[in-house]
């Protein structure tokens, strides 16, 4: 697995429509952010890693051009990953397996997007070739939606309890973005509110899909030599995974995903996690869309397939619950695409060394943070945790 | 015989907004009043044209605004003179590096105010070092094409 | 030019426009020359034996040539469907329409394309009439042009 690494801080900005400053100033904050929870400066960063959706979303191709002086590159090597949804975990990896091989000691990782200058729809179906499939995915909330169907017509679950479930998501994750400095939606639901929204693509309604967000996030990877010099409480990475599927959509089942499940297996091999609901105390599941979070509940193996529903009703996923999932409020409620994963990441770091503030989950040791990437192509996750 | 393949003719159209933010508002407000605006580094001291919200060398907020000069010297210029999506102007034109006096960086726009289809007067005429001086548009939107071109004075 | 947001933030609205001309390739080539002859073709892997639709270059499993072109069958049962009643900017198929993946009879992947052939107005009759499991069975257009919309769309048997 390489030498040891961990997160010694991170910083975001305040997501949500960010009209009032150019897209590297923006990336700034987030850097600032950074330096300033950490205590470090440029001149201690080796090298750099830039992510972010298709450079098409703000008009300007290869971003990680355009903000290197916002992201301290100059003069410094710097790697830029694009894997869509993913792109925030894929270059959370990167920095680590820069830091984690030994040719670096200390890394900075930035993911950023400016949803608000584009049209996200129009810019996210040119991930669709023209042959074939361009015409029939109609933007996220086509794909999300066609995949929950799926999931719903296998495990026969009957459509009440689903939309139940999924509404229950959508006012607990509502409610925990209130407790989070730096989310974008911060409005209270109600389970009638949800049910009772406008349809964008049955079944998903208005308040099951997340917002276009502008923002920024930063987090710092070290070795261990570094981390424990600096920082007084470090999030050890414990374990990775990530892989993607074919090409197209039709390739393979979405349901019993086995990119999901494998991802997941890998990163719990290394983190010798063997039961992850009992394990694990706080997951950051990506959830731009609340069919799509009980699902993923099924393929990382919080329970079995089928259940997710039963157990999500319950209570077992929510913030008083035996696995909280983000209690960020998530990409449900915050999602500047290119550092939606990164957010995850350094949510879950947060969480392990107790800088949550008021949506922190007591005690809470180890995290998993995970986020989806393409037309259901890509999944990646970290494991992090308090002890090395 | 060349031989043909089947392609398949496909556009990218796609609608921007773009936050313009205040630094740049400024430095575009100054363009309409026949203005170029840099700013200074409170803490290497290098001015920077146009205007930043930043230093990119010390990472601090720039400091002081200042009027910059708008005559100076070509460091550096290119003659084009074929179209692509997205140019500036139609061709042909002349892109060039300008050293606007008392700055410590290159300012990148247009050469012209003389006959560009003949490449050996072009060449005879500009050179690095030559000496250039800001043209104006009459119309002025707050857009770095209010000026029209540097020209040799 | 400058202009300003509701909020009066400045912003500067802006267009792209560029073209692109992209490579065919004979695979492409051949399964369109296909649907001008109403014909869908599916190929098979030498080695782990799936038929795959559209027809493919390669196995993107087992990376070999895909040399074995079948004619697949026009129908098959409905794996997933959405309704789309929403436009972006420059969506190439107007709304409301039904995106859809199929499972072509004898083939081993799904096949995305349109359900159609009734009304899509209200979601709530498309819902009775639209299921998983469903057969639908291909309907062309008139007019051939060796693309993907020469199937007009699928349509309950």
């Amino acid at each position: 697995m390489g030498r040891p690494v961990a997160i010694i801080g991170s910083g975001q900005t305040k997501h949500g429509s960010r009209f009032d400053v150019t897209y590297p100033d923006l990336v700034r904050e987030a850097v600032r952010a950074v330096f300033e929870d950490t205590g470090i400066t440029a001149d201690d960063i080796d090298g750099v890693v830039s992510g972010t959706m298709p450079s098409m979303m703000e008009g300007v191709a290869l971003t990680h051009f355009y903000f290197a002086d916002a992201m301290c590159s100059v003069g410094k090597p710097i790697l830029k990953t694009e894997t869509c949804g993913s792109t925030g975990v894929s270059a959370a990896l990167t920095g680590y397996y820069w830091v984690a091989s030994g040719m670096a000691d200390v890394i900075l990782v930035v993911g950023s997007e400016k949803m608000h200058e584009g049209d996200s729809q129009a810019t996210m179906t040119t991930v669709a070739e023209p042959f074939y499939q361009r015409f029939f995915i109609s933007g996220a909330p086509g794909v999300f939606s066609m995949q929950s169907q799926m999931w719903m017509a296998r495990y026969g679950i009957p459509e009440d309890k689903l939309r139940d479930a999924a509404a229950k998501v959508s006012v607990d994750h509502h409610r925990d973005a209130l407790d989070n400095p730096y989310a974008h939606i911060k409005k209270a639901v109600t389970m009638d509110e949800v049910k009772n929204a406008k349809v964008i693509t049955y079944p998903c309604r208005l308040w099951d899909i997340c917002p276009n967000s502008d923002g920024a996030c930063a987090v710092v990877f070290a070795c261990e030599e570094k981390a424990k010099k600096i920082c007084q409480k470090p999030a050890w990475i414990k374990g990775v995974g990530y892989r993607g599927d074919e090409y197209w959509f039709g390739d393979s089942d979405k349901v019993v995903w086995q990119g999901a499940i494998e991802a997941a297996r890998e990163a719990y091999g290394a983190a010798g996690i063997s039961n992850p609901l009992k394990e694990l105390d706080v997951a950051e599941v990506y959830n731009p869309f609340t069919f799509q979070e009980l699902l993923y509940y099924e393929n990382f193996g919080f329970c079995d397939f089928g259940q997710a529903c039963d157990y999500t009703l319950k209570g077992t996923f929510a913030r008083g619950g035996e696995l909280p999932c983000d209690p960020s409020g998530g990409t449900l409620c915050t999602n500047p695409i290119g550092a939606t994963g990164l957010i995850r990441v350094a949510e879950a770091a947060m969480q392990v060394t107790g800088k949550a503030g008021d949506h922190q989950i007591e005690g809470a040791k180890l995290a998993l943070a995970h986020a989806m990437g393409g037309v259901d192509q890509f999944n990646g996750i970290m494991i992090l945790g308090s002890e090395l | 015989m060349a031989k043909h393949f089947q392609t398949l003719r496909h556009d990218v159209w796609l609608p921007y907004k773009f936050a313009v933010g205040p630094t740049f508002k400024r430095f575009y407000e100054g363009l309409k009043e026949k203005k170029i605006l840099g700013n200074q580094c409170p803490k290497c001291g290098k001015i920077l044209v146009p205007a930043r919200t930043f230093c990119p060398t010390c990472y601090v907020d720039m400091g002081e605004w200042i009027e910059v000069s708008q005559e100076g010297e070509v460091v550096s210029w290119t003659l084009a003179n074929y179209e692509f999506v997205g140019r500036p102007v139609d061709p042909p034109f002349i892109g060039a590096l300008v050293r606007l006096e008392g700055t410590d960086c290159n300012f990148l726009h247009l050469i012209g105010g003389f006959d560009l289809s003949n490449k050996d007067t072009v060449r005879s005429k500009i050179k690095p070092g030559t000496r250039v001086k800001a043209v104006w548009s009459d119309e002025k939107t707050g857009h770095l094409l209010d000026i029209k071109y540097f020209e040799p004075v | 030019m400058v202009t300003s947001d509701k909020k009066g933030n400045p912003i500067i609205e802006a267009e792209v426009r560029i073209p692109y001309e992209l490579a065919v390739g004979p695979t492409w080539y051949r399964f369109f020359e296909g649907f001008k002859q109403e014909k869908i073709f599916g190929t098979r892997c030498p080695k782990c034996n799936r038929v795959l639709v559209p027809a493919r270059t390669f196995c993107p499993r087992c990376f070999v040539d895909m040399e074995e072109w079948v004619e697949v069958s026009q129908e098959g049962e409905i794996v997933a469907w959405v309704l789309t009643d929403y436009e972006y900017f420059g969506i190439p198929i107007k709304p409301p329409f039904i995106g859809s993946l199929i499972h072509l009879e004898g083939t081993d992947c799904t096949f995305n394309h349109l359900i159609g052939g009734f009304d899509l107005t209200d979601l709530d009759t498309v819902r009775k009439k639209v299921k998983n499991g469903m057969r639908v069975k291909a309907v062309w257009e008139k007019e051939k042009r060796g693309h993907i919309l020469d199937i007009k769309h699928f349509t309950p048997v």
